[in-house]
């Protein structure tokens, strides 16, 4: 019944994808820990570009974006990021770029939701220890925030790893594709689906599970 | 450096009197709302200042510019003979010798007590984390929860994290104690316990600035009373004075209400 399996990289395949998640989530994270900061930081510039940088980007659709990575950054601005020759590294990296500027958005969004939640008090309190910005946000702000995003955060993440089959457009090898190969070569359309749909719920399902019980674990008392 | 002292006194090598906090004629609007008007108050090394007033009046936001958590529109604020710095590190350091306990505690949640005492220590006086545990077990101990070092903030009652509270104010060493009303979120039964630790205080020659209606705290501590109403200093006078013979119309009014109900 699996015979039609023969041929195709199904684990490689996946494997990509797992890639680009693992990637692209480290980079939102860092990116949009940033930005979350830059969003309630006393300079209103850096206030007004993290402002503006979500409100746009989240309004794009992602497809745009991975496409124009392709197509605006790498075929006209000649934006190589060291793998000129090599046109599937450089679409693999395109794509990590894309997604985590994407996803960058949604998890500075989460974040912020998060500081919302830690009492202005607190703050005070630490400048009036002494600590300057950084310090407040890095000890007693943002540890706090995470703690009680937890849950947001995995939503945005796994959302992150089933739109990495959106890195297919520019011809990443990840599921997605193989998923079209498979069904433009084989006939077994429902078949190769399921396995597709149960390949990805087997990426996501112990991602929430395994963040849902850091989230009781770390949760802060109040 | 002179090289005559190497203690921390180093840095105040001014007369030893003197006066430790200088406001004056200090302005702040909140809006069209003027919240300080022209104050000048001048409070000496170890003198302990009781503010009070009715509600709006503006003591809190006094209280929150001697630090600058709340910036002024015009006028001058001194701390210790320096004038108060602008944003940036001078600023954090200025902070770090003014000692501040709120209303609502605010100690750090996600941080135990010993942490909430030590965090200043090591990452604004740069001291190594075996002496700021040592001499925030010390504090702990002066200020009666010890044995609550490795809780949570939450799992304390209001007194003791209003204590807590104290301890790491106290924990930076400060020039002067500014207290936000630091009874008036406590069950009544709790409130003597933190009064208590703010009178050895004002015993063991600490400078406070303390935003209070507790009477009988002003009377056994204070050294003078300082009331306001509408952004205004309008009397000051000891204790005794203020509580038995007011001047003022508007402070008659105050006691009034707060004598009888
Ligand atoms: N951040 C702010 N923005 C606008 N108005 C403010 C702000 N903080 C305080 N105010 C207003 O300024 C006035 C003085 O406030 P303040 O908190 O200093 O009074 P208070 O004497 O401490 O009163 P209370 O006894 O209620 O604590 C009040 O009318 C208050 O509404
Ligand atoms: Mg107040």
């Amino acid at each position: 019944m699996f015979d039609f399996l023969e041929g195709y990289d199904l684990l490689g395949a996946f494997w990509v994808t797992v890639q680009l998640a693992v990637f692209s989530g480290i980079g939102s994270l860092v990116l949009g820990t940033i930005l979350a900061a830059m969003r309630v930081s006393p300079v209103p510039l850096m206030r007004g570009f993290a402002t503006v940088y979500v409100n746009v980007v989240r309004n794009i659709p992602l497809t745009v974006i991975i496409v124009f990575a392709s197509l605006g950054l790498a075929d006209i601005f000649g934006i190589t990021l060291g793998a000129a020759d090599d046109f599937d590294a450089l679409s693999f990296r395109l794509a990590i770029l894309g997604l985590t500027v994407y996803t960058a958005a949604f998890v500075c969004e989460a974040i912020r939701s998060g500081i919302n939640t830690v009492p202005v008090g607190q703050a005070e309190a630490a400048r009036a220890i002494g600590l300057n910005f950084t310090q407040v946000l890095s000890l007693i702000v943002l540890p706090q925030a995470f703690r009680s995003v937890i849950g947001p955060l995995t939503n945005v993440l796994i959302a992150l790893t089933k739109n990495t089959t959106v890195a297919a457009a520019i011809g990443v090898a990840e599921a997605a594709l193989l998923m079209k190969e498979m069904i433009e070569n084989e006939s077994q359309l429902i078949l190769i689906s399921a396995i597709f749909a149960f390949g990805f719920v087997v990426l996501t399902l112990p991602t929430g599970l395994i963040l849902g019980w850091v989230a009781k674990r770390v949760a802060v008392k109040r | 450096m002179s090289g005559v002292s190497v203690t921390k006194e180093t840095d105040d090598a001014r007369p030893a009197s003197g006066d430790l906090v200088v406001l004056s004629n200090v302005n702040k609007h909140f809006g069209a709302l003027h919240v300080l008007q022209d104050i000048d108050l001048t409070i000496a090394r170890g003198e302990v200042v009781v503010v009070i007033g009715p509600s709006g009046s503006g003591k809190s936001t006094l209280c929150r510019a001697i630090n600058r958590l709340e910036p002024i529109d015009s006028g001058s604020i001194s701390l210790d003979g320096k004038p108060l710095p602008a944003e940036g590190k001078e600023l954090a350091r200025l902070r770090a010798d003014v000692g501040m306990v709120f209303q609502s505690f605010n100690l750090f949640a996600h941080k135990t007590v010993l942490e909430n005492v030590t965090l200043g220590q090591i990452k604004v006086r740069k001291k190594d984390k075996a002496l700021a545990d040592e001499f925030a077990r010390t504090l702990l101990d002066r200020v009666g929860v010890a044995n609550q070092a490795d809780k949570y903030p939450a799992q304390l009652s209001g007194g003791q994290q209003q204590r807590v509270a104290i301890a790491r104010a106290l924990a930076m060493e400060p020039k002067v104690m500014l207290f936000d009303e630091p009874t008036s979120a406590l069950d009544p039964e709790m409130i003597n316990e933190v009064l208590e630790v703010m009178q050895q205080l004002a015993r063991d020659g600490m400078t406070m600035v303390v935003v209070t209606h507790e009477m009988g705290f002003a009377r056994s501590a204070a050294n003078r009373v300082v009331f306001m109403a509408d952004g205004q200093i309008v009397e000051e006078a000891t204790p005794e004075q203020f509580f038995t013979n007011p001047r003022s119309d508007r402070a008659k009014d105050f006691l009034s209400k707060i004598l009888h109900h």
